[in-house]
């Protein structure tokens, strides 16, 4: 029988070798914008910020989470909305 | 709607996110898809939280609801306005938020499942074995990215000795010292202490040596090394990321992270290659810090010529192809849109102008790039260092703009050089060069670039912006 970490671990490799091969070859144009696209998705932290801040009393857990879904929230925010102002710098000409 | 079927729907939705994640961080990597990739990626992540509204059900939403309004709305004030120029700052801030993000979540659980109901046994007992690791790996890996990029952002804001290796005495006996602490702490965490209050002690000693961690490995590291260092924080928000993944068992955490772990770790390769130095030798530290005594012979000039802003102009007035070399100067003098005038000038004289980009000009990877974007230079002319420097021979002029090392031809030539064997563009084989310069004082790498007193070299000193605009005015009355 296989633990939900073993699986979680399989996950991670695995997903590490798929951002590997999608990754390899970029254009320095792309440098930045895939570094705050990137750095956007690792947001995603914010799913586990969510769960955790279910309930209202302002006891230690909530309180943590809140503040990591505000941490995670301008993370995914301004990273996605920054990255897409950089792109469409370069769409723009011609 | 059962409970069964809510979480297979949540399931489905989680796996097509992941899918999406993995499609937009693809399509972030070619010119075309990129605009198209990221907004992909940003759906994906608006499906996702949706996604775990469904699965934590009807709960009290007033935290979630706050915290979601106010880091939205201040996330996107600050994307909206930050300046073009301030980008690579930018950048750093945002992996800071990440990393504390990852380290307050698994804290967060920790509290809840552990701490707050008064457990009295192990972590290892309570949440089993590998997920307690993980609220460990979390807060150090999380911990490390909060203050490593706090320190990388007021580096490059010029605020921390203006961006100067800052080197502490004994500082790797004290980096091993910590991260060897680290790992004891985290085992007496998982496995050794008992009850709730020992365990809170135990886990902010973590958090504080991650903490103090991240100051101490990133202050070593010198302003024009922070190209590697912000993509490694960006590999590590990922990581972090995906340890939290582990603490709450989802794996859509763990496939992101872990795709933007490498993500990071590639760019950090990219630009280790670019200035021929190990990723271990960036992270040591203190490059360019005992500037002066490092090989490269006496840092006195002999025999610079300078020139001024007219005479320059009348230079380019008679040459044919003209190669612009931009650095981080630029970026300082805000120089992007004026430089981009020039060269409209020059082309409607019908010269060839073209962009060298080194790879690490600048302080994050594609720096130049992004400012060329903004002043609407064309993709088509930026030319990568390969393309450039066999071009270089055939070039009237080389104007040089706020870049040093990446220039310096001692990396060819001087076996002594700190530098030497890093790529650079060659801009000594062209007829002409123009470096636009304050002074004559060195690079960050702290030497003497022998570009400054070749023959074919005059110095333009002053600042790029008013310089650049000289030209452009000198040579329109031409």
């Amino acid at each position: 029988m296989i633990g939900p970490f073993l699986i979680g671990l399989y996950v991670f490799v695995l997903a590490s070798f798929v951002g590997f091969e999608i990754i390899n070859k970029v254009p320095p144009t792309l440098h930045t914008p895939l570094m705050s696209g990137a750095n956007a998705i690792s947001g995603i932290t914010i799913l586990g910020a969510i769960a955790a801040a279910t309930v209202a009393e302002p006891n230690v857990s909530t309180i943590l989470a809140a503040v990591a879904i505000l941490c995670a929230t301008i993370n995914v925010v301004g990273g996605f909305l920054v990255t897409d102002r950089m792109l469409a710098m370069f769409g723009k000409k011609k | 709607m059962s409970d069964n079927l809510r979480l297979s729907i949540v399931g489905a939705i989680y796996l097509v996110s992941a899918v999406l994640f993995i499609l937009g961080l693809k399509r972030l990597t070619r010119v075309r898809t990129a605009r198209a990739g990221n907004a992909m990626a940003a759906m994906s992540m608006l499906l996702a939280v949706v996604g775990t509204l469904i699965e934590i059900g009807s709960v009290d939403y007033r935290w979630i609801v706050g915290g979601l309004a106010l880091g939205g709305a201040i996330g996107a004030f600050i994307a909206i306005r930050v300046p073009m120029t301030s980008m690579p700052e930018m950048v750093a801030l945002l992996n800071g938020t990440g990393g504390a993000a990852s380290a307050l979540v698994a804290l967060s659980v920790l509290w809840g499942a552990f701490i707050e109901p008064g457990a009295e046994t192990t972590t290892a007992k309570l949440l089993t074995g590998p997920s307690a690791v993980t609220i460990g790996l979390s807060v150090f890996i999380g911990g490390i990215t909060t203050t490593g990029s706090l320190i990388a952002w007021a580096k490059l804001q010029g605020k921390l000795k203006k961006g100067a290796p800052i080197l502490l005495p004994g500082r790797h006996a004290l980096n091993l010292l910590l991260v060897l602490g680290a790992i004891a702490a985290i085992v007496v965490f998982t496995a050794v202490v008992k009850g709730a209050t020992p365990v809170a002690v135990v886990i902010l000693v973590v958090l504080a040596i991650a903490l103090v961690l991240g100051v101490t490995l990133t202050i070593p590291i010198g302003g024009a090394d922070m190209p590697v260092v912000v993509s490694l924080l960006n590999s590590y928000s990922g990581i972090a990321a995906a340890m939290a993944g582990f603490v709450i068992g989802n794996n859509l955490l763990i496939i992101g992270g872990a795709a933007v772990g490498a993500a990071g770790i590639i760019l950090t390769q990219l630009m280790c290659v670019a200035m021929n130095r190990s990723l271990v030798n960036v992270l040591v530290g203190g490059f360019g810090a005992d500037a002066g005594s490092g090989g490269g012979g006496s840092s006195e000039y002999v025999g610079v010529t300078s020139s001024g802003a007219a005479e320059a102009a009348m230079i380019l007035d008679v040459a044919d192809s003209v190669m612009i070399v931009p650095g981080y100067g630029l970026a300082v003098a805000q120089a992007q849109h004026t430089v981009r005038e020039l060269t409209k000038q020059l082309e409607a004289r019908g010269k060839k102008v073209s962009y060298a980009i080194h790879p690490v000009a600048g302080r994050m990877p594609g720096h130049m790039n992004v400012l060329l974007a903004e002043a609407d230079v064309p993709y088509e002319q930026l030319v990568e260092l390969e393309h450039a420097n066999p071009e270089m021979g055939n070039t009237d002029v080389a104007i040089v703009v706020g870049a040093n090392d990446v220039v310096n031809p001692a990396a060819l030539d001087d076996p002594t050089s700190p530098i030497y064997g890093m790529p650079i563009i060659s801009v000594h084989e062209a007829r002409t060069v123009f470096v636009i310069k304050r002074s004559l004082s060195p690079g960050y790498a702290g030497i003497k670039n022998p570009l400054f007193e070749a023959e074919r070299t005059m110095m333009v000193f002053g600042d790029a912006k008013a310089i650049l605009q000289e030209m452009s005015s000198e040579l329109g009355e031409l």
